[in-house]
């Protein structure tokens, strides 16, 4: 398929579609509104169906029901939409039903504010809702990425059962970029023999949120991190950039890295030896990417006051190696203060 | 000699856990053989909401699943609108749906989402324990209401079945009670046909029923019964608030 100039929010649309997903649900914020109103237009000419819901608890708890009535369907929203869904992200991270959601990251706390922000990295990587759960969360740094992740987010959600967020932020939903949709791998997708569809003459299908015995629930929990497992094995994934003979190195995602990485041309420039680690996945994080005892110090850009340095930390495994340099509540961070923070820590190296 | 009454084949041959003398299992008599005489066995999702009927996926002979407090209208909706053949039913009590679940509840109806919701009114919170609920009448004790409820205090108790009929989407409503023989009788005429409003596609449908429950009231079975037939029911007036259909014209 030949490139199309699509502006991210329409392009997750599109993606999604793509992808089979038949249903949305889903409440209006900004910056991520072209989301629901693309949707609205697009499904019911496929024989799907959009729902406006009266609000983000409302919407998520109808993708649950969708998810587990065995349909592709997602939501969308922005930080505190998705503050609002945590209640249904712990429902369908117990149920294990597949469903996938893109956050439009805004800045907070609160209501906060409609600039582009990284300030739910620790809501939805760490996790906002209650009890031991995980959601695989995908970072894209462009649009072409978006594309690619939120196609993927519905394989992965179904190959294993799990919520699947693609976390963007507010620059990359609104900025327009040249788009292909290509498939993504092929990968084993179980079949959804536990969905609600009616008996149909066959066994009765329940699908559970309660555990009254602490043991049950526990030995559920256990079977929940037996998953998880398999999933830190095999969908750890990152982008290293000018790393081969780096002795310095820039930990970011998203939008961020976008500015890191031409941070990081300008430095070289100058002579500096220093690169880029992305993750671009955020869970399963990319620990043994950071694991490179010749790295001097790991400079951690981001868009809020640091809120992936504990990983970063735990990654290279020292945390007097680790420097965080990063705006809040929807700055964008230059070209320059990175090139000049980064001189600053590396001194004279070159 | 023939068969006059047996099982319905939409209840599972299981224990449940309700108290003595609680209405649930009439309602869940009623609710499965209405399924079963439609002929929906096969073809029926029953959503459970958060409170004593958590578990009552598992004493239906239908699919099942347990829904967030209060948001049960909006996961039947998800299920609804992927599988608009089948018959999606909620199960809720007064606290999930008319304390924590109201906005979901009207919008589902409002919205004219074609679902049927059964709705327990006992006035009361049983599985936590006896506290307050929206329902709970003027001067009724609770846990959290130790002297009775005192709306000058907790505000009054809120007529959901009146509230939900002045919905456009609501197109079948009643109230109804399970406090007498002839009462049971109609109540399981009401759920039917609104799950008939549900299976003609015209819209929601929603049956409130006055229940007994004697452990949170402090009462036994019989007087329970007799609490729905001299407090609840005159507060809660029995009747089709609501109904669209041909015959209700």
């Amino acid at each position: 398929m030949a490139k199309v100039l699509l502006k991210g929010n329409e392009a997750v649309v599109r993606a999604a579609i793509e992808a089979g997903c038949k249903y949305f649900f889903g409440y209006p914020i900004t910056p991520q509104n072209e989301i629901p109103e693309y949707f609205s237009k697009e499904l019911p000419k496929i024989g799907g169906a959009f729902v406006q819901g009266e609000s983000e608890v409302a919407s998520i708890n109808m993708l649950y029901g969708a998810a587990a009535a065995g349909a592709r369907a997602m939501t969308s929203s922005s930080s505190p939409g998705i503050a609002l869904m945590q209640e249904g992200i712990g429902y369908i991270s117990k149920a294990e039903v597949p469903a996938v959601i893109v956050n439009m990251m805004r800045g907070g706390p609160g209501l906060g504010g409609i600039q582009p922000s990284q300030s739910d990295y620790n809501m939805c990587v760490k996790g906002g809702s209650n009890g031991d759960y995980r959601n695989v969360v995908l970072a894209p740094g462009n649009v072409q990425e978006l594309v690619d992740m939120v196609q993927e987010a519905f394989d992965i959600a179904d190959q294993y059962g799990i919520l699947c967020i693609v976390l963007a932020d507010g620059l990359i939903g609104q900025m327009m970029e040249p788009v292909e949709l290509r498939k993504p791998k092929e990968r084993p997708i179980p079949a959804k023999d536990w969905a609600l569809t009616g008996r149909n003459g066959g066994k009765t299908h329940r699908v559970y949120n309660l555990k009254l015995q602490a043991p049950d629930l526990e030995q559920d929990n256990f079977d929940l991190f037996k998953k998880y497992a398999v999933i830190e094995k095999n969908e750890k994934r990152h982008e290293d950039y000018m790393m081969e003979d780096a002795e310095f190195a820039f930990a970011s995602y998203g939008t961020a890295s976008r500015v890191v990485r031409t941070a990081v041309d300008r430095l070289r420039e100058e002579g500096y030896k220093i690169g880029l680690i992305r993750p671009q996945t955020l869970w399963p994080f990319p620990y043994e990417a950071f694991d490179r005892p010749q790295i001097k110090k790991f400079l951690d850009i981001e868009l809020n006051m640091g809120q992936m340095v504990d990983d970063v930390v735990l990654g290279c495994g020292d945390k007097e190696k680790v420097e965080f340099f990063g705006h809040t509540g929807g700055v964008l961070i230059t070209v320059d203060e990175v090139c000049d923070f980064a001189k600053k820590i590396m001194g004279g190296a070159k | 000699m023939s068969v006059v009454f047996e099982r319905s084949k939409g209840l599972a041959d299981v224990k449940t856990h309700y108290c003595p003398g609680c209405s649930h299992g009439i309602v869940h008599r009623l609710l499965a053989e209405s399924v079963e005489e439609m002929g929906k066995l096969e073809d029926t999702i029953c959503i459970s909401p958060v409170g004593c009927a958590v578990l009552a996926l598992d004493y239906f002979e239908f699919d099942g699943i347990q829904a967030a407090h209060g948001r049960a209208p909006a996961t039947a909706t998800g299920i609804k609108r992927v599988h608009p053949d089948k018959t999606v039913i909620t199960y809720q009590g007064d606290g999930d749906l008319a304390s924590i679940g109201m906005c979901e509840i009207v919008h589902a109806a409002a919205r004219g989402e074609k679902i049927t919701t059964i709705f327990i009114n006992n006035g009361i919170y049983g599985m936590t324990g006896g506290q307050m609920a929206p329902t709970t009448l003027p001067g009724m004790k609770a846990t959290t209401a130790q002297l009775g409820r005192e709306v000058s205090l907790n505000g009054y108790p809120i007529r959901v079945a009146e509230l939900i009929a002045t919905l456009d989407g609501a197109k079948y409503v009643e109230r109804v009670a399970v406090d007498s023989p002839a009462d049971v009788i109609k109540a399981k005429a009401a759920i039917k046909k609104a799950l008939e409003v549900q299976e003609a596609g015209l819209g929601f449908s929603f049956v409130e029923v006055l229940c007994a429950c004697p452990t949170n009231w402090g009462k036994t079975p019989v007087d329970a019964l007799k609490f729905v037939k001299d407090e609840m029911i005159p507060y809660y007036p029995l009747g089709v608030k609501k109904d669209t259909t041909k015959e209700g014209q």
